[in-house]
């Protein structure tokens, strides 16, 4: 939380300092006689405070590679460091917030309990962990819902609640994937703001997995480009668009259209088969 | 009351059964009475084997101003419980282990199946070998019998919980207790219910049942002797008063299943 920010980053550290690494990530589902291959190659790393997001075309193994870096899948080859610390299982440095929110959030407990119960997992104090979670419900406009169970709420105020119990864990990285993709427009657009928001003002290192190429780069800092399946990344995008972003304004853009359109043209020619190795040197 | 040896597992959306109309409920029921009052009367029945409802109900207020009548109900009941209650622990407890250990469900899985559908009738002969027409005969079949229906049902429980939920429990370190406790038995809960009332029903049947065959005392003991002697209105009082006690026990089992499952959506009303 913002109250706790400065003892957490060295700010000046920030600019450098490597949150999320990953290391020729490979991933290969075996099965009887039969393996698929997921994901060929992949390395990257995210720098402290940043705001990633990761696009590909469907099928391009974009939840493998996130279920991989969240620890909840075994990687077939190279190494995924969070923290300098290489992860095995689900890190203490992670939160995730997943698509289905609906079947993520326990029905069985209040809002109120749900954005506890990690915190209680974590042993913190039980004044600390009020707190913590008041301040989390209030930070993505939901302070007066504590009391009410998630499916009271709408979709896009159930959404909230998941971001409100991931950034009340206060992780490093913050995973979310596909996180708007089953709410509506309107919503949407107020909840990509609302992590655009928490992100300014929490300093967490966001990693943000989409197939909707307008948010990608509506909201991120870097656009990843995954290839279709096996997957390999296909280009490092840097969105180089003011930092102050608003949905009409930066929309309207020429440069959001540029790079808008380029990220397009990548997913079109990642769809149609395109991978790095046919116009340039291999990849790996 | 049907004996619902069925274990279908407990849906995730409930159909609500027909409460339906009360009005026209009772319109049935004084229909079937009306039913039997007629026929053994115009002959069409041999009133020997099926007497009038009005003297039927004639024997059942008798039988119910019989002080004897209370302590034989009473003891039904204690056996029905406390075979319910094992039940209940053994299956939720087995239901839980085994559910939780993929190498506890396969070692188990051929072994549940050809037990489970054992009838527990077919133990009668083996129980009175060993405790005679004492209470533990009863208290045995009850067990057997109940606890297969809350096991299954617990088993399907476990097997319910949703990968998102137990990704959610995962990547937020949930300890394995933890788990248990705020994902894995919330999950299991309506199922839980569900194998309540299937036992409620199936621990009456055979506690009754064994009062009637073997002599375990009892409402059941008390039908065989009235049928026995040839009381016939008697008889059918009985049996319309134990039949009382399951619709009893059913309507519990329901009122029990609303509390406990406010949260769940075959029960909540306020969904959006």
């Amino acid at each position: 939380m913002a109250t706790t920010e400065p003892t957490t980053t060295a700010p000046e550290a920030a600019a450098t300092d490597v949150a999320l690494d990953v290391r020729g990530l490979q991933k290969t589902y075996g099965g009887q006689g039969r393996s698929v291959e997921a994901i060929r190659e992949l390395s990257f790393s995210v720098p402290r405070g940043q705001l990633t997001c990761i696009v590909g075309p469907s099928g391009a193994g974009k939840t493998t590679l996130l279920r991989c870096i969240a620890g909840l899948l075994d990687v077939t080859a190279g190494e995924i460091v969070l923290d300098g610390e290489r992860v095995t299982g689900p890190p203490r440095g992670m939160a995730v917030v997943f698509q289905e929110y609906g079947r993520s959030l326990f029905p069985w407990m209040t809002v109120q309990q749900n954005v506890e119960r990690p915190l209680i997992e974590r042993r913190v104090p039980k004044a600390e962990r009020r707190r913590v979670v008041a301040d989390a419900l209030a930070a993505v406009g939901l302070g007066d819902s504590g009391e009410a169970h998630p499916w009271q709420l709408s979709g896009g105020m159930q959404q909230r609640v998941a971001i409100a119990r991931a950034v009340a864990y206060e992780p490093t990285v913050l995973i979310m994937d596909e996180p708007f993709a089953a709410v509506d427009a309107q919503t949407r657009a107020d909840l990509e703001d609302l992590v655009r928001d928490l992100w300014h003002r929490l300093g967490v290192t966001v990693l943000f997995v989409t197939h909707d190429i307008d948010e990608s780069v509506y909201l991120g800092q870097r656009v990843l480009v995954l290839s279709n399946r096996p997957t390999v990344l296909l280009e490092d995008v840097t969105v180089d668009l003011p930092d102050e972003r608003d949905q009409l304004g930066t929309r309207g853009t020429h440069r959001f259209a540029e790079l808008r359109g380029h990220v397009y043209e990548l997913i079109q020619r990642a769809k149609a088969g395109h991978r790095p190795e046919d116009d340039a040197g291999p990849a790996s | 009351m049907t004996a619902t040896t069925t274990d279908v597992p407990a849906p995730r959306r409930r159909v609500p059964l027909p409460s339906g109309d009360g009005a026209l409920g009772v319109l049935g029921l004084l229909t079937v009475a009306a039913v039997v009052e007629v026929l053994p009367r115009t002959g069409l029945v041999n009133p020997g084997y099926l007497p009038p409802t009005s003297e039927i109900l004639r024997a059942l207020g008798g039988v119910l101003a019989d002080a004897d009548f209370w302590r034989l109900l009473g003891l039904t009941l204690r056996g029905w419980a406390a075979g319910l209650a094992v039940a209940m622990a053994l299956g939720v407890a087995l239901g839980l282990l085994i559910g939780s250990f993929r190498v506890l469900r396969e070692v188990t899985a051929s072994t549940i199946e050809f037990l489970r559908p054992i009838p527990s009738v077919a133990l009668i002969p083996l129980v009175v070998l060993v405790f005679g027409s004492r209470p533990p005969s009863a208290l045995v079949l009850v067990v057997y019998a109940a606890t297969w229906q809350v096991l299954v049902q617990v088993l399907y429980g476990v097997a319910d919980v949703d990968p998102v939920a137990r990704d959610t429990a995962r990547s937020y370190r949930f300890s394995f207790l933890s788990t248990g406790w705020n994902v894995v038995w919330p999950t299991a809960l309506p199922y839980v219910v569900t194998g309540f009332r299937l036992a409620a029903a199936v621990a009456l049947i055979l506690e009754v049942t064994a009062e009637l065959v073997i002599g375990v005392p009892g409402l059941g003991q008390a039908i065989g002797v009235a049928q026995s002697s040839g009381a016939v209105p008697e008889t059918y009082a009985l049996v319309i008063a134990v039949g009382l006690v399951g619709v009893l026990v059913n309507v519990l089992a329901r009122v029990l299943e609303r509390r406990v499952l406010r949260w769940h959506p075959s029960v909540r009303r306020e969904a959006s």
